[in-house]
């Protein structure tokens, strides 16, 4: 599975390259390929530190297709953001022989330990790709801890790894952080199908922090609250039902929407007119974020 | 608005206010030079986790501030003296030297002028001609003129090209010398230890712009991050005209180190969309010509 996903990845890639790198470049590429595979990886490092010198920065600007060609060969693969050297780092990391699990991930951590800005961002977000995914996920807890906003939205951001891999631990801390450091919840893959109930009491408390420092709360925030709001969480849903802005209504109501318990549906009942329209869809979580984030 | 490049900060050292009250005066990109910490390093992972830091974190704190970042990465003279430690950082530096901002080796030279300062110093004259990158040379602050010959002996010794090296902290006694053999000549304004901005006027008066730059190497010590901005206002009030000023504390510096490739108008003028996803906050992006965004300040006794 993972295997064949890597081949797919590899050969979109090639595509994707082949046509908007000149042949120069390519040659370039190819020979520092190979260069993955000899035993002195001194040019291979040196060579994934030049990428952008070789390729550019210019936006990948993958087209529909490519990108539905993406999500079918590796489902939550979303490289819609993605610059031409981030790919062809990627493309070059695809190519480091994988047989030796022990050398692929020394490799690999020599990467990371000496990245700059750039490749570290190019590197959590390829994490998707590579082999031994269950080897990944200490790796990915780090970059959930950097400081460098880009660096954390490189896994938080469009990426199925932390989803399929981190544990319930780093997950929460993962959500929460895109809420403290103040970006979308939106593109964070799998964030319904991973709810869980701690997770819905660390959001609580932290909207409760941010109520009592006078600060906005995002509405994002409910969407992974109302699957198992308890009491205190529907008490919250009220309040921000009474007390929201619009926007925190909407959200509000979505969340009490998606609550199974009885108690939401009886809530809802006090703002019919909100909960028809949540109801019918026509406001969802996606359109309640790009409201929120701008 | 005026615009300024200040060639070697510490920034490592400074705090969010000084990148603040450097953007508001029009400081729109920094070299910040490796260099020691005020203490001796004591293993090999302290320098690669500070070259990291250098192409890393501080990179982007700048762009933070909408100021562009970028770095030398050498093995300073102070700690080639301990010569076990320093094998092991000159097999580090290739793997940082490929880094993106990387804009010269440096900064290197000597300190005490001893027999392993040289040795690493003519090791690392090699590796910036193998890489192809230009030099910042630290010169010592005892024994100043004869240093600063030396380095240029050096240099020269090794087939670089003046054009691609740029001799640091020089002061009256050394500057003569330093654009006779055209090298280029870098001036630090440090208070007490270095140069004063008003014998920098005299300076630029006497030998006019050519070669000649200005920057602040503030650091941990009292030091002063607007010193490019404040020597600027300084030689227009003494009459030197605005192009000998940008020349200096500008156009200079940006010739001198955009030899590496890697430090273009560009990038602070026109940055590529990429850079601005990932380089700056949303709403403070620096786009072309704009002022950068600085908090303006309220009752200062109030935080929010």
């Amino acid at each position: 599975m993972v295997e064949q996903a890597a081949a797919q990845a590899r050969q979109l890639l090639d595509t994707w390259l082949n046509s908007r790198l000149s042949s120069d470049v390519l040659s370039w590429l190819q020979q520092s390929m190979s260069s993955a595979a000899s035993k002195s990886r001194h040019s291979f490092f040196l060579a994934f530190g030049m990428v952008p010198r070789k390729t550019g920065k210019g936006d990948l600007g993958l087209t529909a297709e490519e990108l539905a060609a993406a999500e079918k060969a590796r489902p939550g693969w979303n490289p819609a953001g993605w610059s031409i050297d981030q790919a062809a780092r990627t493309r070059l990391v695809l190519a480091v022989p994988e047989n030796n699990v022990n050398n692929y991930l020394e490799t690999l951590d020599k990467l990371f330990n000496a990245g700059d800005m750039g490749e570290l961002v190019a590197l959590y977000q390829m994490l998707p790709l590579l082999p031994y995914p269950e080897s990944h996920k200490l790796r990915a807890a780090e970059g959930v801890r950097s400081n460098i906003k880009a660096v954390f939205c490189a896994v938080a951001h469009g990426n199925p790894y932390p989803s399929e891999q981190l544990d319930e631990g780093a997950w929460n801390q993962m959500v929460l952080k895109c809420l403290f450091i103040g970006v979308p919840l939106a593109p964070v893959i799998g964030l319904d199908a991973r709810a869980n109930p701690r997770l819905m009491r660390m959001l609580c408390d932290y909207a409760h922090e941010r109520w009592a420092a006078g600060r906005p709360v995002s509405p994002e925030l409910w969407r992974c609250v109302g699957p198992f709001a308890d009491k205190a969480a529907l008490a919250d849903l009220r309040h921000v039902l009474q007390e929201g802005n619009e926007l925190e209504r909407k959200a509000a109501a979505l969340a009490l929407t998606a609550c199974p318990a009885p108690e939401a549906a009886d809530i809802l009942k006090g703002w019919p007119e909100l909960a028809e329209q949540a109801a019918r869809g026509e406001f969802t979580w996606d359109t309640i974020a790009q409201a929120a984030n701008g | 608005m005026p615009r300024f490049i200040d060639p070697h900060v510490h920034a490592v050292s400074r705090t969010t206010d000084d990148y603040q009250a450097m953007a508001a005066a029009g400081i729109v990109a920094i070299i910040e030079p490796a260099f020691w910490l005020g203490q001796p390093r004591t293993n090999v992972g302290s320098f690669q986790d500070y070259f990291s830091t250098l192409v890393g974190f501080e990179r982007f704190r700048a762009g933070q501030f909408g100021i562009r970042h970028y770095c030398a990465i050498g093995l300073n003279a102070k700690e080639a003296n301990n010569e076990a430690l320093a094998e092991q950082v000159m097999e580090l530096l290739p793997l940082y030297l490929a880094k993106e901002g990387v804009v010269a080796v440096g900064e290197i030279g000597y300190d005490d002028m001893t027999a392993a300062e040289e040795k690493y110093f003519h090791l690392q004259l090699e590796l910036a001609k193998e890489v192809d990158l230009p030099v910042m040379v630290h010169t010592p602050h005892r024994n100043k003129k004869v240093g600063t010959s030396r380095s240029m002996d050096l240099c020269e010794e090794h087939g670089i090209a003046p054009s691609k090296v740029v001799i640091d902290h020089n002061n009256e006694e050394t500057v003569q010398e330093v654009l006779d053999r055209g090298f280029w000549a870098a001036f630090t304004i440090y208070p007490h230890t270095k140069m004063g901005n008003e014998r920098m006027v005299e300076i630029v008066k006497k030998y006019g712009p050519e070669r000649i730059i200005v920057d602040s190497a503030a650091d941990w010590g009292v030091s002063d991050p607007l010193a490019v901005p404040k020597t600027a206002q300084l030689m227009l009030q003494h009459g030197i005209p605005q192009e000998h000023v940008d020349a200096v504390c500008y156009h200079n510096a940006l010739a001198a180190y955009s030899q590496s490739g890697q430090f273009n108008e560009e990038d602070w003028l026109n940055p590529p969309p990429i850079d601005q996803r990932l380089l700056y906050e949303g709403s403070s992006v620096l786009r072309g010509g704009q002022t950068p965004r600085v908090d303006q300040p309220g009752d200062p006794t109030i935080i929010r």
